[in-house]
């Protein structure tokens, strides 16, 4: 390669210069990098509102009003759920990554691409002007229960608008990746020969695509009932809660498989190539990925079975949610079986990516106990349930952004982070992370009720724990990000491919140039051949 | 199918039943997935074993590992749906109770018309419960039973049980419902037939004291107000009346005595004056003017 040819997309220049240019740029890359730096600035702030939940439920009443504790774990959940973990791994690594393992130039329509990147910054922004306008921050919890939205004082239209136009964003993206997938894989890149990533992201723009636009109308129905008194879900004009219940899970279930599909999917790339070893069972692990996501849609009953609905219902959805659980147990087993006889080398991604196994694990686990019915009876609306959706969310989805964010580091900036410090940081946020929410398991077998301001004194004990939990996952996930910034100005230079990856994103420099690749690639093989390589 | 384990209910035993047996399954699935795979890191890490090893695609392997978990998922799946259907069976001769919940009081009503706001229910009987909210949604949970269910405004659903074991067990909300959330608290006091049917059959005293407390229990208040002093989500109507209170009124702190006038204007549009040391959560509770002047009549009693 010439001088030439090695700059890279940063030094590539356009029109403008400056945030405008990166904002006006229509390169798959920057886009990535911009979302990846919005991503982690809010998953900063929800961490942030996170600590301070665990440090009212110590001393109910000492520095937070039941109101302001309310409103800070709804704002918690929306800035968690829609700003940070639903666009999350795709809009991140999917941007960046996406064209480049799949051998191409771009997405397939990089002008929507930067416009859902407005849309989620344009909603981002609506979300925090909710927050400092009208009634003040939601206090509805993250799910917007009806009727409790319809007659709260809070300023809850403002911010479920804001997570309206989010939705757009998120359909886009769905579609923009689906229709690049289909389209501009490289020549010899055949259907089974993609890397399981995109796989995962393929399966998830469905569901994107699928489920969104029915979350964009039941909050219109919530904006509606507010402003003009439309009442869809309320019983005094003939709606029905109910209703609310299931067109908000309806979509919200679906969301939990945008979150974690893509999540698998890099386990799927990091796995292999530090066991140095042929990923196990492909086809099943492509194939399960498509399973989760139609058969995922069918389930969304199992968040309601107490909320009234008929018992026939909560049988058929029990039956179905089972079901669904088969296949991410697949993907586990092939994943373990990879290691087996391979030639394993534990660097910091790799071991986020095993505490995915586990975390993950726990979390698909203890969803079969809740999606029993009768355990359900118990369980349902108690702690419990906030550890099970803490270990698939974060244990699941967060460790693996993180297992992610070090294996792709190298590509995305050119630099190397310090591999001691990686591991320090991940210590603390492994244990905090265990230490925090497991105790909510047992609080929550124990009946402790969620969003609860002021846990009856039986529950004492554990919310002590978990609280100490979360000041060392905290701890955990500022020697992580301080690692990383101090990686991007002071790290050493990375070379094109750091940790031997046989995926395409890794033939090209690092940081990749402004066009991916000077030679367009023909593919003859599945990404996953390391036989003879060290 | 009777279950072996026993609790202060006959669903606590169907529900702890299944729990265990999941957990159960689920901790040694659990076990041998990272037993596996630390043994692996250990065993094939890159200096024990420099030169991977190709090992041969299965599909006898995938096609074990999907069988038996789906054939152990829809044991779990049984075994919850065999508990559930006995947990929610109705039972003849029940005795029925009416719950209404709001925000943030429960109100129990018996067949007879006696109304509580604790569900005294007798040992050894079949109890139903008929759930209804006049709010917003919110959920009956007793953890000793292990059950709860939803109440939903304008439409009725049911609770099931029968307490084997005298005492007294929790009652939670467990739906989201505001402000007051984790203040509406209830009991559930199980109490020997005899003692039970004593007090079924007492026709309260029809003074207008007394008729003033039915009132509070009725309308709620007594979910944030005690009338014996203890502190609630609101003040105490103990020595209420008369006093002097510190209350903040857009901001500004000053002195009131709570008279006939102050009450009832309270009632009425409250919050604008917030007392002290609380929060401004009172909801407006629909109440008549006569019904507001016993009110006030029997918080004048309550020295």
């Amino acid at each position: 390669m010439n001088e030439i040819e090695e700059k890279s997309f940063y030094q590539a220049m356009g029109r403008y210069r400056g945030i405008l240019g990166w904002l006006i740029s229509t390169d798959h890359k920057k886009i990535g990098i911009m979302y990846l730096g919005a991503l982690l600035c809010f998953f900063s702030v929800g961490v942030t509102l996170g600590i301070l939940i665990r440090l009212s439920l110590i001393a109910p009443g000492m520095f937070l009003s039941a109101q302001h504790y309310n409103q800070l774990f709804t704002v918690h959940g929306i800035v968690m759920i829609f700003l940070f973990i639903i666009p999350g791994i795709p809009v991140a690594f999917g941007n960046f990554l996406l064209p480049l393992m799949i051998g191409a130039k771009d997405v397939a329509f990089p002008r929507l691409n930067r416009f859902t990147w407005w849309l989620y910054l344009a909603g981002a922004f609506i979300v925090l002007l909710a927050l400092a306008t009208g009634g003040g921050p939601p206090d509805t919890g993250w799910t917007f229960y009806a009727p409790y939205s319809i007659e709260s004082k809070t300023n809850v239209s403002l911010a479920v608008f804001g997570v309206f136009v989010l939705g757009f964003s998120s359909i886009f993206t769905g579609l923009n990746f689906v229709t690049t997938i289909h389209r501009m894989r490289a020549p010899g890149m055949e259907w089974f020969r993609m890397p399981l990533f995109v796989w995962t992201l393929y399966a998830t723009g469905w569901v994107q695509i699928l489920a969104t636009p029915v979350l964009a109308i039941t909050l219109l129905f919530i904006v509606l009932g507010r402003f003009i008194g439309i009442g869809f879900f309320d019983p005094t004009r003939g709606g029905d809660p109910i209703l609310y219940e299931h067109l908000f899970w309806i979509y919200s279930h679906p969301a939990v498989y945008i979150m974690v599909l893509p999540a698998m999917g890099i386990i799927s790339e990091i796995v292999p190539v530090f066991a140095r070893k042929r990923i196990f069972g492909y086809h099943a692990i492509a194939l399960s990925a498509l399973a989760i996501a139609s058969v995922g849609y069918l389930v969304w009953g199992h968040h309601m079975f107490t909320s009234g609905m008929s018992d026939t219902a909560r049988v058929i959805f029990s039956f179905i949610t089972f079901l669904v659980a088969v296949p991410s147990g697949v993907k586990i087993f092939n994943w373990v079986s990879t290691l087996y006889k391979g030639s394993i080398e534990v660097a910091a991604p790799l071991l986020f990516a095993l505490s995915f196994i586990f975390l993950f694990s726990i979390g698909g686990l203890t969803g079969l106990i809740i999606g029993s019915l009768a355990p359900s009876l118990h369980l349902h609306g108690t702690y419990f349930i906030v550890a099970h959706f803490h270990y698939v969310m974060f244990g699941g989805a967060g460790f693996s952004f993180f297992a992610g964010l070090h294996y792709w580091f190298p590509k995305m900036f050119g630099k190397m982070y310090s591999e001691k410090w990686a591991k320090r940081g991940w210590f603390f946020l492994f244990v905090g992370f265990n230490v925090l929410y497991f105790s909510m398991f047992i609080l929550g077998y124990e009946g402790m009720p969620r969003r609860y301001f002021e846990p009856p004194p039986q529950y004492h004990g554990w919310s002590v724990i978990s609280t100490i939990g979360s000041w060392l996952l905290a701890t955990g996930i500022l020697i992580i990000l301080s690692n990383l910034v101090r990686a991007l100005f002071k790290g050493e230079k990375a070379s094109a491919n750091p940790w031997g990856g046989r995926t395409l994103e890794w033939t090209v420099s690092s940081p990749p140039p402004r066009e991916n690749f000077i030679h367009g690639p023909v593919i003859a093989t599945d990404p996953y051949g390391f036989e003879g390589k060290k | 199918m009777p279950t072996m384990l026993l609790g202060p209910a006959n669903t606590s035993g169907r529900v702890d039943e299944t729990f265990i047996y999941i957990v159960g399954i689920s901790a040694v699935l659990l076990l041998l997935v990272t037993g596996c795979m630390i043994y692996f890191v250990v065993r094939y890490s890159r200096k024990r074993h420099p030169q991977a090893e190709e090992v041969k695609e299965s599909v006898w392997l995938e096609v074990f590992w999907t069988v038996v978990p789906t054939l152990l998922a829809l044991s779990m799946f049984y075994f919850g749906w065999v508990n559930f259907k006995y947990i929610r069976t109705p039972v003849k001769d029940a005795i029925s109770v009416n719950v209404v919940a709001s925000k943030w009081a429960w109100l129990f009503i018996y067949e007879n018309g006696k109304r509580s706001d604790v569900l005294r229910v007798p040992v050894n009987k079949p109890v139903r419960l008929v759930l209804t909210s006049a709010d917003v949604i919110h959920s009956l949970y007793i953890p000793a039973f292990r059950i709860k269910e939803d109440c939903v405004p304008g439409i009725k659903t049911y609770l099931g049980f029968n307490a084997n074991e005298t005492g007294t067990y929790d009652i939670f909300c467990t739906e989201y419902c505001g402000v007051g959330h984790s203040q509406m608290l209830s009991k559930v006091i199980v109490i020997s037939g005899e003692e039970f049917a004593k007090w079924y059959e007492t026709t309260e005293a029809s003074g207008a004291a007394k008729k003033g407390q039915l009132l509070l229990q009725d309308k709620g208040c007594l979910g944030c107000h005690s009338i014996d002093g203890s502190k609630k989500a609101g003040p105490s109507f103990k020595g209420l009346y008369r006093a002097r209170e510190t209350v903040i009124t857009n901001g500004a702190e000053r002195t009131v005595i709570v008279d006939d006038a102050y009450i009832k204007d309270y009632v009425r549009h409250p919050n604008i004056d917030i007392v002290k040391g609380y929060q401004p959560i009172m909801p407006v509770i629909p109440v008549t003017d006569a019904e507001l002047a016993l009110l006030v009549e029997y918080i004048k009693t309550l020295k």
